[in-house]
């Protein structure tokens, strides 16, 4: 029994030496069996797909910027980039936490079903697409067509949002803390209510944010689109 | 009252004054199912140049004709492997009842094709009976999830459809029932638009990382399939070719849907001939045919058609409406345990009658094949629908051997395009194949003799 070491806690890939796919390959089929529960990649260097198809509890630790759909259909891990993410960070997330520590582009959160996804800094265009219940918080502005057909799930904006927040939105709420350029079709404002700054104080806390939720806005469906009729024009 | 008192206009007939009136009458585009019903050139209009004395012919009841086929050899490590070139083109769980969906499954496996999953996410009772099942990836994203990525025999990425390339799916709210809103994540009875762009990806050179990273989550183990609806096939097929992916699915204007606007499925898209011949041009540009594989839809109905279009250069054919139609799709009657009972007051409660039914849209489908209602689904019965499915692809496979041995090859998939002649000049034009009786191919540099 002497012979055996301890198992390892912690793994380091450093893509500048190993290859996506050995990383990949790694998180899927040999972390969990290895032992190992947490992952830091060095010099990740833009690279696409860093961590996408996991489905154990680990904590991955990126230590700069990343491409497209780091953590996309994401399950259970914890991811975190230190640094900015390209288009559809987290896309299809199940379940989870996705933390981008900058900035996020396009697409960020896109069709995202369930986990927590948050950026510190602004989010581009299209953030939260296609929404089907995760939680997504940006702790800067988001860019046009953000919650663009959200179904379900739940957007906090601290910032901005550009045009058409909220275009044919279904169950998904927004709260946003600044301006609005504009409301997408269907989109409108509410009252927030007491439920509506309970889950704000909740989502807030959980990304670090220390924002009043007296300060936000509700932004949800006016549900005029939810039946086909003739009067909806060009907006249906 | 004859002659010019009871002219009809060629311009302004009874259909299109039907239309104006009801386009008055309610404000409204008509939405059905089904897929183009204008006359388009297409298989029929080819014929083929069996063996004789310059080409000798198999036996046609003893020797043998092969059938196997290999979909996704170019990147993946586990590829599709079927013992016909028929396939169960992608239709949806919400379209389709989970009963219909099983039935295809069993069909399916039986002769030992795949089925494909739809717009709505895939169902258990379709990941059980079909062994080969290919997942599609769709704009709307409805129930896609990794664990399904992770139990798919392959992903499809879904561009566009041929009745409605450049169109999200729709599905009216009467089919929206609490299964399908919930797989769906949407309010139940909501008239459901699907997007008919992807959420996160733009363009081709997206496609290409796109692809990658479902290779990454499937760890490079599945066929990744690109679907389009048939508009610039040469482009669009060069395109997905180089955005890496192992096969291609053109679909035609004649490709059915469960709900479009009428205007859509009968005005947009070229037909599957035109589509067939341009996508096989694109590979042979690249030089990538063998290593990407094609496979066709749009309206392909018999073993002639699946033989018309290996010759053109497909490897595989997917089929809806047919295998709809093998179901029981517009027929008098549903079978219900062991006998026959009418369907006809179904038909007449929606306008129509069998035949000529095309309401896939309002779920109030007589023989309950297109419906989510309690009641009517159960007038399909898995092992009935499944039995007449496996007949009608065995009969398809028997039918392509058929033509096949009279051409000489022991292998479907050794019919070329030498072996093909058009009946008319549109035909030979679009399917790029010499008029009958002539070495002319209109659109080509060669001239009439």
């Amino acid at each position: 029994m002497a012979n055996l070491k301890p198992l390892p806690a912690t793994r380091e890939f450093d893509l500048a030496r190993e290859s996506l796919r050995e990383l990949n390959l790694f998180l899927h089929r040999q972390a969990a069996a290895e032992g190992v529960s947490q992952v830091r990649v060095r010099n990740p260097d833009g690279a696409h797909s860093i961590a996408c198809g996991l489905d154990a509890e680990l904590d991955v630790q990126i230590h700069g910027h990343v491409g497209y759909y780091v953590a996309g259909m994401n399950k259970h891990a914890a991811v975190t980039v230190h640094g900015n993410a390209g288009p559809g960070a987290a896309e299809n997330m199940m379940s989870g936490r996705v933390h981008v520590k900058g900035f996020a582009s396009m697409a960020a959160g896109a069709s995202a079903h369930g986990g927590l996804l948050i950026i510190d800094g602004d989010a581009s265009l299209r953030c939260g697409i296609s929404l089907k219940g995760a939680d997504i918080v940006v702790g800067g502005s988001v860019g046009s067509f953000s919650a663009f057909m959200a179904q379900a799930g739940r957007m906090v904006i601290c910032g901005d949002a550009g045009d058409a927040l909220g275009d044919s939105l279904y169950e998904a709420v927004i709260y946003v803390r600044g301006k609005v350029r504009s409301l997408g079709a269907d989109a409108r404002f509410e009252p927030m209510g007491e439920l509506d700054r309970a889950a704000l104080r909740s989502l807030l806390a959980a990304a670090g944010q220390s924002h009043d939720p007296n300060d936000f806005k509700r932004v949800a469906s006016a549900k005029s689109l939810y039946h086909w009729h003739a009067d909806a024009d060009q907006e249906y | 009252m004859s002659g010019i008192e009871q002219e009809q206009s060629a311009g302004f007939d009874r259909p299109t004054i039907d239309y104006i009136q009801r386009a008055a009458a309610s404000g409204l585009y008509e939405i059905r199912g089904l897929g183009a019903k204008r006359r388009v050139p297409c298989f029929d209009d080819l014929l083929f140049l069996a063996a004789s004395l310059s080409r000798y012919p198999l036996e046609g009841y003893r020797e043998r004709c092969a059938t196997k086929t290999l979909l996704g050899t170019r990147f993946a490590s586990r590829p599709i492997e079927l013992a016909t070139p028929v396939t169960v083109a992608g239709m949806s769980f919400g379209a389709l009842s989970a009963r219909v969906k099983e039935a295809l499954g069993r069909a399916a496996t039986e002769v030992g094709t795949s089925t494909t999953t739809g717009d709505g996410g895939m169902t258990q009772e379709e990941r059980v009976s079909s062994k080969t099942l290919i997942y599609q990836c769709l704009p709307s994203r409805y129930g896609f999830n990794p664990d399904d990525v992770r139990r798919a025999d392959a992903i499809e990425i879904v561009i566009g459809q041929g009745a409605k390339p450049g169109g999200g799916g729709m599905l009216l709210g009467q089919k929206v029932n609490p299964r399908v809103a919930r797989m769906r994540t949407l309010p139940e009875g909501v008239d459901q638009r699907s997007a008919s762009r992807h959420p996160d990806w733009t363009g081709p050179d997206d496609l290409v990382i796109k692809i990658a990273e479902l290779r990454e989550i499937t760890d490079w183990e599945k066929p990744i399939y690109v679907k389009v609806g048939a508009t610039r096939v040469f482009n669009d097929v060069k395109l997905a070719v180089h955005a890496g992916a192992d096969v291609i699915v053109v679909d035609g204007m004649q490709g059915g849907t469960a709900a479009t606007q009428t205007v859509f499925i009968e005005h947009v898209g070229i037909p599957t001939l035109a589509a067939l011949r341009q996508a096989v041009e694109a590979l042979d540009d690249l030089n990538m045919r063998g290593t990407v594989q094609l496979v066709i839809s749009g309206g392909i109905r018999s073993g002639a058609d699946v033989a018309k279009a290996l010759a053109m250069g497909a490897d595989a054919v997917a089929i809806g409406q047919g295998v709809l139609f093998a179901l029981g799709c517009n027929s008098e009657t549903y079978v219900a345990g062991g006998e026959h009972l009418s369907a006809l007051e179904g038909y007449a409660h929606l306008g129509t009658a069998p035949g000529f039914c095309h309401h896939c849209h309002t779920g109030r489908c007589p023989v309950g094949i297109t419906t989510q209602d309690a009641e009517l689904e159960m007038r399909l019965e898995p092992a009935v629908g499944a039995k007449r499915l496996k007949n009608y692809l065995k009969t398809l496979t028997m039918e392509l051997t058929t033509i096949a041995r009279a051409c000489g090859k022991q292998d479907v998939h050794h019919l070329e395009k030498e072996d093909l002649v058009a009946l008319t000049v549109e035909a030979a034009a679009m399917a790029g194949v010499p008029l009958a009786g002539t070495s002319w191919i209109p659109g080509t540099a060669a001239q009439p003799p």
